[in-house]
């Protein structure tokens, strides 16, 4: 059992790094064991259409799988046959490979820029059809539809919703003729496809999805001075939420995205301040003589979690959204700081200083806070919106760049960007 | 650290200081003139990847430095220094620093048309938004001095820029040591 688990776990690392070198730009590293992940075997789709593929869709969805920690793709190599219909399926080849799942498809040109991708999923001992599904997509969509496929597989197999076709904000700083250049993109989940939405000469900061994924907050220094932006992804057009003197930052939305929680310095210290967004109305939440920043809320709605040094160390501390006494969550360490809520409730990542800076996960019920990165530099977790990994900030070969953990800390994989440094990333909601 | 912040409270904070009263002409361009070369110094020393060192005396020479009157014989050495350190999480200003603010306050006694900026800065470890608010506290703990010494809030604005405006960029002690740090720009 052990050597037949390394064998597997070794052919995996072969494949990991003969797909890292492709233009793929996604290096993916398996710090621990992945025996118990499930086997599945994704063929290369059938091409119908004129010269070579547009997309490999079927490598997109073995390296979205891999990525969750909870699936385990077969090597391309190691599949014996190929087969794009269900009737050329040899069900015990696939036994014999010990795949538990298969999936095989075929993308189409049906007409100008018009795709057509069709896949079934099989359970491989019963030899049974899963799932089938046809989907229609233009060109410049075939990495989406990808992931959506990729979403569906997961879905069907663990039960959970698959957070493949879901997108990332994050920061870049570059040096642009002598100057830094701050960037706030919007990439696919698996960092492809950025587009810039923000670019600033000065510091952009803290970019926060709004519930229904359409809107960003975010802080911006362009007037050589902070304030606090909300932006409608589609059309580019912002307002202006708050600009008041001092600090303007950590913007985090309530769940039905009518509040803002915001750190402002306004009154002396930085404190937590919720802005009703319709009526612009301004609540003050904490009053203290230390610093308070970095609100977030829990699930429900009900709480918001914020770092504050009011205990002499920088601590994660709990207070109901509508006011009332702050209660300290953090006991481990001298550092605990940048908390967000798990997508149950239940857990809260953030950063844990000590041996460097590193995310950990804090177990609310029972205060058990177990470290997920090695650091030594690590930042700004956000949860993938089912809850499966968390997206962090890092820093490799001196560059600012993003991984992503699986919450039980079992696969890390990193997205390299194109260049510059890379910070601040924040998960979108499906 | 609380009770640093404590004490910042007692004084009158100085945020907002965004107006700074009407000015003559002459006060306005030496304004401009200012924080254009405030700017080009901060470019500059990004570019160069290195420390402090660029962060000379560009818009003050020291002759204009002895003109305060008040000054004693080193007002001109404590003056070229616009940048002061800061321990690992700690807004309290050096013990040896003090004089160095002394000196900037002395000078915007004797310029009453000028007007300073304080910018607070951080080294990258931890929070973003934490060491926002750590750059802030370091910036307002220099103003309260300023403050103390005599000159007027609404001459002085603070502005925080935590760990993303690195000076050096390294990823070290020594790095950490430069990026730990409070700028006195003077002009708007």
């Amino acid at each position: 059992m052990f050597v037949s688990a390394y064998r597997i776990f070794s052919v995996l690392l072969l494949w990991l790094a003969f797909s890292g070198a492709s233009r793929g730009e996604l290096v993916i590293e398996i710090t621990r064991g992945v025996a118990d992940a499930i086997p599945i075997a994704v063929v290369p789709f059938a091409w119908g259409g004129r010269g070579a593929s547009p997309v490999d869709v079927a490598r997109v969805v073995q390296q979205d799988l891999a990525r969750s920690g909870r699936l385990k793709p077969l090597p391309e190599q190691d599949m014996l046959t190929r087969p794009s219909g269900p009737d050329a399926i040899q069900w015990r080849a696939w036994r014999a490979l010990g795949q538990d799942y298969l999936v095989i498809g075929q993308l189409n040109e049906v007409g100008t820029d018009q795709y057509e991708a069709q896949f079934f999923l099989f359970d491989v001992y019963k030899g049974e059809q899963l799932a089938g599904y046809r989907l229609a997509s233009r060109g410049r969509e075939l990495r989406h539809t990808a992931h959506r496929i990729a979403d569906i597989i997961y879905e069907k197999i663990t039960g959970e919703p698959g957070a493949f076709a879901t997108r990332i904000a994050y920061i870049t700083v570059s040096r642009e003729g002598g100057r830094r250049i701050h960037r706030l993109q919007i990439a696919d989940a698996d960092g492809f496809n950025p587009r810039t939405v923000v670019v600033s000469p000065e510091p952009l900061m803290s970019p926060a999805w709004s519930p229904d994924g359409k809107s960003i907050a975010y802080v911006s220094f362009e007037r050589r001075r902070s304030a606090i932006y909300v932006q409608t992804l589609a059309t580019g057009k912002r307002v202006k939420i708050a600009d008041f003197p001092g600090i303007n930052g950590s913007p985090a939305w309530s769940p039905d995205g009518r509040h803002l929680a915001v750190t402002l310095s306004k009154d002396g210290s930085p404190d937590i301040y919720v802005i009703n967004l319709a009526s612009r109305r301004l609540k003050r939440l904490t009053r203290s003589f230390a610093i308070d920043t970095e609100p977030a809320w829990s699930p429900d709605g009900k709480r918001i979690v914020f770092t504050s040094d009011r205990g002499g160390s920088p601590q994660i501390y709990t207070i109901p959204a509508n006011g009332g006494k702050p209660r300290r969550l953090t006991f481990e360490g001298g550092y605990n700081a940048r908390a967000t809520f798990s997508r149950d409730g239940r857990k809260l990542a953030l950063v844990h200083g000590g041996k460097g800076y590193r995310i950990a996960l804090l177990e609310l019920s029972s205060g058990t806070l177990s470290i997920l990165t090695p650091g030594p530099l690590d930042e700004s977790p956000s949860f993938a919106p089912n809850g499966s990994m968390i997206l962090y900030a890092t820093q490799i070969d001196g560059r600012g760049q993003l991984a992503a953990v699986s919450v039980d800390g079992r696969v890390r994989q990193q997205l390299a960007t194109p260049e510059g440094d890379v910070r601040e990333p924040a998960w979108s909601p499906f | 650290m609380t009770r640093v912040m404590l004490s910042l409270m007692l004084v009158a904070i100085l945020t907002g200081c965004e107006t700074f009263g009407g000015g003559g002409r002459e006060a306005a361009d030496t304004e401009a003139a200012a924080g254009q070369a405030a700017a080009d110094a901060t470019t500059r020393g990004l570019a160069a990847g290195e420390g402090a060192t660029v962060y000379e005396v560009q818009t003050l020479g020291t002759g204009e430095a002895g003109e305060g009157g008040q000054a004693g014989p080193d007002q001109a050495g404590l003056l070229a220094r616009r940048i002061l350190y800061f321990d690992f999480d700690s807004a309290q200003v050096r013990p040896a620093d003090i004089p160095v603010v002394q000196a900037h306050a002395r000078y915007l006694m004797a310029h009453p048309q000028l007007v300073v900026t304080l910018e607070g800065h951080t080294d990258e470890r931890g929070s973003r938004e934490y060491n926002i608010a750590l750059g802030e506290a370091r910036a307002k703990s220099v103003a309260k001095l300023l403050e103390l010494s005599g000159v007027a809030h609404r001459r002085i604005r603070v502005i925080s820029y935590g760990e993303e405006k690195p000076l050096a960029l390294g990823h070290d002690e020594a790095a950490w040591q430069k990026n730990r740090r409070v700028e006195i720009v003077y002009g708007g």
